[in-house]
């Protein structure tokens, strides 16, 4: 996993992600642990399976939403949580290796489910010498 | 908001004038302190409403709106299918059909008040709740399709719950028109094991004592009584209905691109009601309905069993169910004459005035109960429909109290275990495992729910029937 960082910001009803790394790729990775830190402390969560994640999209920005969604789901459908993530983006492609485990109530200690990515305060853009990859989560 | 922008008609109703690529104006009803408590947002995302094709009449705003996606919450906004007018996923949004069941009890405050702990640890118990809950109801492909089409009337068939609750459920249980084979594999993964939870965020249920009566002969219709217990459930339709709403988010925002519309906001995805695309979110949307009245339907057996495993005999029946995120086609009248619209509310309540086909005989002559819930810790409201609503918002009122602070600002100024605290000590009993979540629900995060019932009841959308207190609150 890239260097950056992971941020959280207000929106009126629900919760801003946003990413900060060198790299397009990295900031998408630390804005899918800013959304793993609405659920749970990224940080205890083991990395015990690795699945993989891939999207296509006219756009980054749709490329954002989509990849987000794509965490969304799998932490809905299969009950996971991630803490450690590695994307790589090729023009408008996506491919993500993430690991995980099985949500576990007493370790995790879930706060919060985000039901969906928005394109609200949507962002994927250079500023100075980072990349910052944002947008708004449904909880 | 900065009211220098709106036009004042009156007392409760604000008017932003369309300009620009807006159809129709925005209107606001509101008092002043609500209004200017708003996020000027609020004022934005309506007035992007006011773009969309086919658009009747005005972009509604409730006085609970607040800051959302795509349109307000709070937000109302009717479309002529014979105009072009579109149907939009992001104007329903993730939480398809969430709403409100008040269940009566039959039992008075006294005698809950005596098992009141006991009584909140086993709903804690029995109810699943929270992030990560598993429900005690899980589908295969065969069953979650039959459930899509059946709704409440499914539950019921299978055990849960009394054909007599379908009566004051909204769409008497069943939602017409689901389209199960619209609803993608991953919708239907997503639900498997979330039939009969409650979810997280806003989501509880709640053990309210009648505090108040505002109208004698509605609350005698409605079966509510000074000092009498009700239980409110506030949930909707859980994983199914975000990924649909994922799903045709997505579909519609690129369609809308190859069409040519140009969108003011992304999130306002939306493709005509007469398309191949809104077409088929319609049949899903619908499907997500019957879910979340299945999911409710669950729940109100879940918390049946509970209270006459503590109250023996006790007798709980439905008071209301009624939805706050949907769209839907309805009659109302417009320049004199009867046209059908597709009505969407997005963190709007319906409430249909007394009269209308819709409602069971013996809520037509009061109106609809309207059902709003209030902060964690504060109080809740009964009102009634309105004829007057029919001409002013569709026959739409508020939600809730509506958040007036960030959850990231909530939980800056609170902390979840002092908060249980503090509420035990004024005798509500809150459960829950998830203390960050109980501090983003802090009643100070949200509007003050009485300023909003009162705008409500004064703009006309909804009269005033009951005011609820919390005894217990089991939180998401």
């Amino acid at each position: 996993m890239g260097a950056g960082r992971a941020e959280l910001f207000p929106h009126g009803a629900d919760v801003g992600v946003r990413g900060r790394g060198p790299t397009v790729g990295s900031a998408f990775e630390q804005a899918a642990l800013a959304l793993t830190s609405v659920v749970t402390d990224p940080a205890g969560v083991v990395s015990r399976e690795r699945s993989v994640v891939e999207c296509e999209a006219p756009d980054r920005e749709q490329l954002l939403v989509d990849f987000m969604n794509e965490i969304v789901s799998e932490m809905s459908a299969r009950r996971m949580v991630f803490g450690e993530l590695e994307v790589t983006i090729e023009g408008n492609r996506l491919r993500a290796t993430v690991w995980g485990e099985p949500v576990d109530l007493e370790r995790h200690a879930p706060e919060v489910e985000p039901k969906g990515v928005t394109s609200t305060e949507l962002r994927v853009a250079r500023e100075g010498d980072e990349w910052i990859a944002q947008c708004v989560v449904d909880v | 908001m900065d009211v220098s922008r709106l036009t004042r008609i009156g007392d409760t109703e604000w008017r932003l004038e369309a300009t620009g690529a807006m159809r129709v104006p925005v209107v606001i009803y509101a008092g002043e302190e609500l209004v200017r408590d708003m996020d000027e947002m609020v004022g934005t995302q309506a007035s992007n409403v006011a773009t969309l094709p086919g658009i009747v009449r005005a972009s509604y705003v409730m006085p609970d709106g607040h800051w959302g996606y795509g349109f307000p919450i709070g937000g109302v906004a009717a479309f002529d299918p014979e105009q072009g007018g579109v149907v939009s996923a992001g104007g329903v949004g993730f939480d398809i059909s969430c709403g409100v069941r008040c269940l009566r009890t039959g039992l008075g405050t006294e005698r809950i008040q005596k098992k009141k702990t006991d009584l909140a640890d086993r709903l804690f118990e029995h109810i699943p709740a929270g992030v990560g809950s598993v429900g005690r109801v899980h589908l295969n492909d065969e069953a979650m399709t039959a459930m899509l089409r059946g709704g409440a009337c499914w539950a019921i068939e299978r055990g849960y719950g009394v054909p007599a609750d379908l009566e004051h459920t909204e769409e008497r249980g069943c939602m017409a028109g689901a389209r199960p084979e619209h609803v993608s594999h991953r919708a239907r993964a997503r639900q498997r094991d979330e039939m009969g939870t409650l979810g997280s965020g806003n989501h509880y249920l709640e053990v309210q004592r009648v505090a108040e009566i505002h109208d004698d002969r509605a609350a005698a219709a409605f079966g509510l009584s000074v000092d009498e217990v009700v239980i409110s459930i506030h949930c909707g339709s859980r994983g199914l209905g975000h990924q649909i709403g994922t799903d045709f988010l997505r579909e519609m925002t690129l369609d809308a691109a190859h069409r040519g519309l140009a969108l003011a906001d992304r999130d306002l995805a939306c493709a005509p009601i007469r398309s191949d695309v809104g077409e088929r979110y319609l049949g899903a949307m619908r499907a997500g309905i019957n879910c979340a009245l299945a999911n409710r339907q669950i729940l109100t057996h879940l918390a049946r069993d509970v209270v006459r495993s503590v109250f023996s005999g006790a007798d709980v029946s439905v008071l209301y169910d009624v939805s706050h995120n949907t769209c839907k086609e309805e009659e109302h009248v417009v320049d004199g004459g009867t046209r059908r619209l597709f009505v969407h509310r997005k963190g709007a309540t319906r409430a249909l005035g007394p009269g209308r086909p819709e409602l069971p005989e013996t809520l037509r002559d009061a109106g609809q109960p309207v059902l709003v819930g209030g902060s964690m810790g504060t109080e809740s409201w009964v009102l009634a429909g309105t004829t007057d609503a029919m001409g002013l918002s569709w026959g739409s009122a508020c939600h809730g109290a509506g958040r007036r602070m960030s959850r990231h600002e909530a939980t800056r100024r609170w902390r979840g275990r002092e908060l249980v605290r503090e509420l035990s000590a004024r005798g509500i009993e809150i459960r829950s495992r998830a203390m960050r979540g109980v501090a983003e629900e802090a009643p100070g995060a949200y509007k003050d729910v009485r300023a909003v019932v009162e705008a409500t009841h004064r703009a006309g959308l909804a009269r005033k029937v009951a005011r609820l207190e919390p005894l217990v609150c089991v939180k998401g």
